[in-house]
């Protein structure tokens, strides 16, 4: 048994590709999911029950079904149901913008809920609302303690990503499945690729690491 | 009286940081020896290396004749399954007494017995109730350490080391982190102990407790011996600087009339 | 939305559900156990510091936690055979993968646990005559354990969901059940909607008692 490269390298632009489509999903289910992640969050913290309940109840579905189960939901279920044309990459940012917005929404909670009472007590006295307490007092508190789970829970959504090469979108996986096949090369290609994506995850990682320090040094507690 | 414990010439670096610069010393069967010195003057260092809960740089240390370790070539060399069946023979009480949380004041004095010596349930049990007998907590048996207050959680302390029957007891600033009122029964169940017979080398700021219970009283300052003698004289007299010093820090002794 | 709901095909085909869901448990069962123990191991050893161990130790845990275990997966039902000959059924290629990630994250849940405990207990057990695995097994573990248990729920929760990314390498289970109804009877709706149901019925119980498992050890943490 030889190792051979060359193939793995003649191809190696489809590979990039399909990084470039590995990074735009993880960057748009974040950018979607952070902020509906919060709108979560807040329904949950909501004083109306209703509310409360219903949130509750997308958090934890979300968090407690699998991801892969999800994505298939939303990519063969969700358009007869709906009448909706669902290409690939429509339902991987849906899939993973909901998904990881039930985690992030947990987050935003604890984070919330680790700010001292005091702080409520201290702009309600001055007269605020609770929107304007949480905008102006407690979230910005919060936000810091939240950076190194939220960096966590990214780096988690890097890899969930992969699942999209299950529905046929291109990303890195699925380019690596392709290239897999015509070349005959599975060691190489995939040695390659599980490569690509370790140095990726691992100098997010090690970044993440950088910044979690920088906050302990700035005195910050935490939230898990 | 013959001699237990012995340290010669003993060395200990932490790094570049010497902090035991030759020692020299001996505790006889049923002494009671009183390490004195302020912070940083190795006198906790010195009693770990007893029990080689810190490996010596250099020097030898004795118990009851025995050499601790193997010289080759002006090395000494120790074998951790040697230290382990060393560490049987010395007690140990520590500053923040270390009991296991996760187990009963009975168990925690029962532990050492059944994983270390071997011994059967019935037997360890039967020792361990005579020990904490003789500390005064055997209707603390079932308890959890937590629900202890500081004074009896050392006690306890105490009775484990005893359970081992060491040859000897160490004693690391026992009292350092109780409050005033529960200092008094831990000196008292150590004078007890003494009287009964236990050689002690104990590190203490308890200066009362050296007066009138020490047989030796040994000043550290800086990793050497700068004064050691009986109390009464070392205490009521000291030659060196540093020591009267040291004494008048600790103003709250004052000496019987 | 004006779509038929139409489950009586889900019931009616209930065995090829549970035939799924027993795969499902099947590798479950499999990658939790050994990733729990073998992860044990790695975190002792990766908490030692030992020359000899700490280096693998540490690569071990940094491949497997930083690479997607579907990568993992398709890497074992793949590649593994090509570099070692030995032939890897979707169960073993899919059990490898997720076993080994598994041990990576668990490794680290064990070394933060045993490193939590306070330094003084390791001495006491020193200074009775205990050596390293008497003092680990008797005073150490037995609190580490207690501590990190939610953690390791946790990640137990993780393990039964990512059992079904081995139908991506065709192994038998509830996912790739659901896709074969859906397939054979034109009802993805129903047949989805049911696995997800399935895995939210099994799962949330599961997930409510490790908040209740957390909050009763905070109350008894000594």
């Amino acid at each position: 048994m030889e190792w051979s490269f060359a193939p793995v390298i003649a191809n190696l632009d489809i590979l990039l590709l399909g990084l470039l489509n590995t990074l735009k999903v993880t960057g748009l289910a974040l950018s979607l999911g952070v902020p509906l992640g919060l709108a979560l969050a807040l329904m949950r913290l909501s004083q109306v029950r209703p509310v409360s309940m219903v949130s509750a109840f997308i958090i934890e579905f979300f968090r407690t079904t699998p991801p892969l189960v999800q994505l298939f939901w939303f990519f063969f279920a969700f358009p007869i149901l709906f009448n909706i044309n669902m290409t690939p990459y429509l339902a991987a940012v849906v899939t993973f913008s909901i998904q990881s917005s039930a985690f992030f929404a947990e987050i935003f909670r604890s984070g919330i809920q680790s700010i001292d009472h005091g702080q409520w007590e201290g702009s309600k006295a001055i007269g605020m609302s609770r929107n304007q307490s949480l905008r102006r007092v407690i979230l910005p508190q919060a936000v810091k303690r939240m950076i190194p789970a939220f960096m966590e829970r990214s780096i988690e959504l890097l890899k969930t990503t992969t699942l999209v090469s299950t529905i046929a979108y291109t990303d890195l996986m699925y380019q690596a499945n392709s290239i897999a096949q015509s070349t005959f090369r599975p060691l190489e290609v995939y040695t390659v690729v599980a490569l690509i994506y370790f140095v990726l995850i691992f100098a997010f990682s090690q970044l993440s690491i950088i910044i979690e320090h920088r906050l302990a040094k700035s005195g910050e507690g935490t939230v898990n | 009286m013959s001699e237990l414990v012995r340290v010669e010439n003993l060395h200990k670096s932490f790094g570049p940081l010497e902090v035991l610069k030759g020692i020299d010393l001996e505790v006889n069967t049923g002494e009671t020896m009183v390490l004195l010195g302020s912070s940083g003057s190795g006198k906790s260092t010195l009693l770990r290396c007893i029990n080689f809960m810190e490996i010596p740089t250099s020097g030898r240390v004795f118990l009851n004749g025995e050499a601790i370790g193997t010289e080759a070539r002006g090395k000494v060399t120790y074998k951790e399954g040697d230290l382990c069946k060393l560490r049987t023979r010395i007690g140990m009480v520590f500053q923040h007494f270390n009991l296991f949380p996760h187990m009963t004041v009975l168990q925690n004095v029962m532990e050492g017995q059944l994983t270390v010596l071997g011994r059967d349930k019935a037997e360890a049990q039967e020792k361990s109730m005579i020990q904490l007998t003789r500390v005064g907590l055997a209707n603390k048996a079932a308890e959890y350490p937590s629900r202890l207050s500081g004074g009896q959680k050392q006690r306890v302390a105490i009775a484990r080391a005893l359970a081992m029957d060491p040859d000897v007891m160490l004693f690391d600033e026992v009292t350092s982190a109780l409050d005033p009122e529960l200092v008094g029964e831990v000196l008292k169940t150590m004078r007890q102990l003494a009287e009964e017979g236990m050689t002690m080398i104990c590190v203490t700021h308890e200066l009362g407790f050296a007066y009138h219970v020490a047989n030796r009283v040994l000043f550290l300052n800086e990793g050497t011996i700068h004064e050691e003698g009986e109390p009464q004289a070392l205490l009521r007299n000291p030659q060196t600087k540093r020591m009267k010093e040291f004494l008048e820090g600790h103003a709250l002794f004052k000496l019987p009339e | 939305m004006d779509h038929n709901w139409d489950f009586a095909t889900i019931f009616t085909n209930w065995r090829v559900y549970w035939v799924g869901l027993q795969g499902t448990l099947l590798m479950f069962g499999v990658t939790v156990t050994l990733g729990m123990f073998g992860g044990l191991i790695i975190g002792i050893l990766r908490y030692m510091k030992h020359p000899a161990a700490a280096w693998p130790a540490r690569a071990f845990v940094e491949v497997f936690r930083n690479t997607p275990v579907l990568v993992q997966i398709i890497w074992f039902y793949y590649a593994f055979p090509i570099l070692t000959g030995i032939e890897t059924s979707p169960f073993l290629a899919a059990a490898l993968g997720i076993s080994l990630n598994t041990m990576a994250f668990s490794a680290e849940i064990y070394r933060a646990g045993i490193q939590s405990i306070d330094k003084g207990q390791w001495e006491a057990g020193k200074a009775i005559g205990m050596n390293f695995a008497q003092t680990m097994r008797r005073i150490i573990l037995p609190v580490a354990l207690k501590r990190v248990l939610p953690a390791l729920t946790n990640r137990g929760i993780e393990v039964f969901k990512m059992s079904t990314l081995a139908s991506v390498v065709a192994y038998i289970e509830t996912l790739s059940q659901a896709k074969l109804i859906a397939e054979l009877n034109y009802n993805p709706i129903e047949s989805y909607t049911a696995v997800a149901l399935i895995f939210f019925v099994v799962l949330y119980p599961v997930v409510q008692g490790t908040y209740a498992l957390e909050r009763v050890l905070n109350r008894s943490d000594r």
